[in-house]
């Protein structure tokens, strides 16, 4: 086999590889941004304890998310659609310029905050989704994702079991001071407002959504704030 | 990765041959057990049982496809770049494979998605193509694919389970052990969710197997 059979074989292969791959991933492109969609209204709801499965997922969060809105770091409402803010460009910019979004949803009357999150985890950027009860520092439900993390240890901050911990504690002590839930190693006393259970061999992982828990929560303080005096 | 064990020479017949194809990786040729390849996922994605039941499933799709695309191109792969074509071809297969689960069945796809680079870099797929596809006719080539697979899936699942159920007391995530013995002061293996965990268990099925069948001891 001669050079120059080498050369254009591995040259057909390329380019052959490259149109399958494109054209699938062209093809397929509307299906999964729809997937991603539906996936993000399921996290949403499911941050203030609405099981939603993927083909009701769209017409609940039509039915339970009554607003959304974009608020900037100082509490102030501006222009923008809080669905298609993308966390990830915002946690780029310095504070004052970001984008925050809140979806909030009214179940049978009552109002509930939902706020996303995001952070790092050991391997990958982990997100989630946080939901406030009215009085904006009870926390009715959370919800967690990741990239990469290790499944049976870091990943697990994705589990339901996981996730209930963190309902009914809170983001603000008695004398109304910022102090989000921490994730501690090991096991958190039981009647703490402020902790919840680490992973076992997934500290790295635990910490990384303790830290998202603080940052991500802290440029809503003035949005909270300005909520509970109104 | 270069280990040649299969002198089979391309040839028409059916059956006897090549159910041995099929059955032989499952014990005496075993990808992790005898040959010893493939480690590194092994440690990787055990420590739950249902992760290494995806694992199993997506490398025997890989596995058989890689196979015979390899085998069906085998006569024109020129042996300078074999290699890259054959990374190549697993990889797209890879690829695809994650794009029409990611729209398709998207749940499954969001389980699969960590592992989906793993199934590229596992050596025992490359071995295959490398030792087996390159020389032989489709489907025996199929075969072989299929056969190491599995043989490589048994091993993920039995690891899987022990440490799952040593380590966190839980089978596919629902709890076995019964709150009594957790009462009687049992406590789960945490050493066991950690990957040393996952070689000293393969050790003792390699153990097991060799005490079986002491052909595999008495190579010399």
């Amino acid at each position: 086999m001669t050079n120059r059979y080498v050369f254009l074989y591995a040259s057909a292969m390329v380019i052959i590889v490259a149109l399958i791959l494109s054209g699938a991933a062209t093809l397929l492109r509307p299906m999964q941004e729809r997937n991603m969609r539906i996936e993000k209204m399921q996290n949403i709801l499911s941050a203030i304890n609405i099981p939603a499965d993927r083909a009701e997922a769209e017409e609940l969060f039509d039915r339970y998310i009554t607003e959304t809105k974009v608020v900037n770091h100082e509490g102030e409402e501006i222009e923008g659609d809080a669905f298609e803010v993308d966390l990830q460009d915002e946690n780029r910019k310095p504070v004052e310029e970001r984008q925050l979004p809140v979806f909030i949803a009214d179940v049978d009357g009552e109002n509930f905050y939902v706020v996303p999150l995001r952070g790092a985890g050991l391997w990958g950027p982990i997100w989630g989704y946080l939901g406030l009860e009215s009085d904006l520092q009870t926390i009715a439900g959370a919800n967690f994702d990741h990239a990469s993390e290790t499944p049976g240890l870091g990943a697990e901050i994705a589990d339901s079991q996981f996730e209930e911990q963190f309902r009914g504690k809170r983001i603000f002590d008695e004398d109304g001071d910022f102090r989000p839930v921490t994730v501690v190693k090991g096991t958190a006393p039981p009647d703490d407002p402020h902790r919840v259970d680490g992973i076992s061999g997934g500290t790295i992982t635990s910490n990384g959504v303790t830290n998202m828990l603080r940052d991500g929560l802290e440029v809503y303080k003035s949005y909270f704030e300005k909520l509970k005096t109104t | 990765m270069s280990e040649n064990n299969n002198q089979t020479q391309p040839e028409a017949l059916f059956s006897a041959r090549n159910k041995k194809l099929l059955t032989n990786p499952l014990g005496k040729d075993n990808p992790i057990n005898v040959q010893v390849l493939g480690i590194c996922s092994v440690l990787a994605i055990t420590v739950q049982l249902r992760t290494s039941l995806v694992m199993a499933i997506s490398v025997v799709a890989v596995m058989g496809l890689a196979n015979v695309i390899i085998s069906i191109l085998r006569k024109t792969i020129p042996p300078r770049i074999r290699i890259i074509v054959q990374l190549t071809v697993i990889a797209s297969l890879v690829i695809l494979v994650d794009q029409v689960l990611k729209a398709f069945v998207y749940d499954i796809s969001r389980q699969l998605s960590v592992f989906v680079g793993l199934i590229i870099t596992n050596c025992i797929i490359m071995g295959r193509l490398e030792a087996f596809a390159l020389k032989n006719k489709v489907w025996p080539s199929f075969l072989d694919g299929i056969g190491n697979a599995a043989g490589y899936g048994w091993v993920l699942l039995t690891v899987g389970f022990f440490r799952e159920l040593l380590g966190s007391g839980t089978l596919m995530g629902h709890q076995v052990i019964p709150d009594f013995m957790y009462e009687m002061g049992y406590e789960n293996n945490g050493f066991m969710i950690l990957p040393p965990m996952a070689l000293i268990t393969v050790g003792v099925i390699i153990w097991v197997q060799r005490h079986r069948d002491r052909s595999l001891v008495d190579v010399s």
